[in-house]
């Protein structure tokens, strides 16, 4: 089924009363042309499976593996991606866009 | 996220009541703020702005940076006909993210086997709109019976409790009748200048899945009006004016 905003925070209430670690990733910037509007979220569950994005298809990976950080450790935390920011991050946006990502565990 | 912020703010959605996470991006540190609460926040002035405007985003106070996740009720689509065109217009809606519903109170029409997985309520509009959630400016209405009797009610709800888009089907000329009715019911041209009618984007639709595409580029239209290109904001988009124009 496709995410849309209005079950991706009902699936992370869920998935967490299940008692699985899961994480919530936000669109907070975007500067230039992005995929994706502020506002826009990504839900992360322990074992790597997520619905909704953050971008088209070109960050996830990262943001995924953030998130699984954040929900082994805790804490929150701001990513940016750029394009062609690749001492940073490996992944960039090809749009040339530029976006932050906030990432928190839900406790 | 407090586990508890997270289902306040999936129960304030489906109570279709407006409400605020305040994020410290620093530290992590969060508040959620409804729609009752709004006076009694520090941010109160520019909470309020972002609930008007629907748009989460950073704000800087306090030499802090604070992100505004800011929710507000599903777009919502009633449509009132349980007719052919609703039959194409309901899983398009659907596709769409719009909370759907059809009303009409002639059983014939208003049946679970022409409308599968869509909320149905065979019954006159205002009977129905006393048992849904209340219309508010997150809500399109379409009227789309060609029967004075169910459409003019619900369009007049439906102005008077400001819904983003209200739609009504039918020709410039019982268009024209439909005006002179409404008037007579005792709304002002002003108000009923608000109605798109002959509904949906002049996009020459013939068929009721290609008249279902034309209502629905409408709304989106009319919902997303700030982001049409070359046109100032608060403007009426294009959408609005073309069958005035031709």
């Amino acid at each position: 089924m496709l995410a849309t905003d209005q079950t991706i925070l009902r699936e992370a209430e869920a998935w967490r009363r299940e008692g699985r670690g899961v994480a919530l990733a936000t669109v907070i910037e975007t500067w230039g042309s992005a995929p994706r509007p502020v506002g826009s979220h990504l839900v992360i569950e322990r074992d790597g499976n997520f619905l909704g994005s953050v971008s088209g298809g070109c960050v996830e990976g990262d943001v995924i593996a953030e998130s699984l950080d954040v929900i082994e450790n805790g804490g929150s935390r701001v990513l940016e991606f750029g394009v062609a920011d690749e001492t940073a991050w490996r992944a960039g946006l090809s749009c040339g866009g530029r976006i932050r990502v906030f990432v928190e565990r839900v406790d | 996220m407090k586990l508890d912020h997270l289902a306040a703010l999936n129960a304030e959605r489906e109570a279709r009541r407006p409400a605020i996470l305040v994020t410290d991006t620093g530290d992590g540190t969060q508040r959620l703020v409804l729609e009752t609460e709004i006076d009694r926040d520090p941010l109160a002035e520019v909470l309020r702005e972002r609930l008007l405007s629907g748009k989460s985003g950073i704000v800087e106070a306090e030499g802090r940076s604070f992100f505004l996740t800011v929710q507000v009720p599903p777009v919502r689509l009633l449509v009132v006909g349980a007719v052919h065109i609703s039959q194409a217009l309901c899983p398009m809606a659907a596709a769409l993210e719009l909370d759907v519903t059809v009303i009409d109170p002639r059983t014939a029409f208003a049946t679970p086997e022409r409308f599968p997985d869509v909320t149905l309520l065979a019954e006159w509009p205002d009977d129905a709109f006393a048992r849904l959630a209340p219309l508010d400016r997150y809500t399109a209405l379409a009227a789309l019976t060609h029967d004075p009797k169910i459409d003019d009610p619900a369009l007049t709800a439906a102005l008077k409790a400001e819904c983003f888009y209200v739609g009504a089907l039918g020709s410039r000329k019982s268009h024209a009748r439909r005006l002179d009715r409404l008037h007579e019911g005792g709304l002002g041209p002003e108000d009923t200048a608000r109605i798109h009618g002959p509904i949906g984007l002049d996009i020459g639709a013939v068929t009721p899945a290609e008249i279902a595409v034309s209502i629905l580029a409408e709304v989106v239209a009319t919902l997303r009006r700030d982001r049409i290109r070359g046109k100032a904001k608060g403007e009426r988009a294009d959408c609005m004016r073309h069958d005035i124009d031709d």
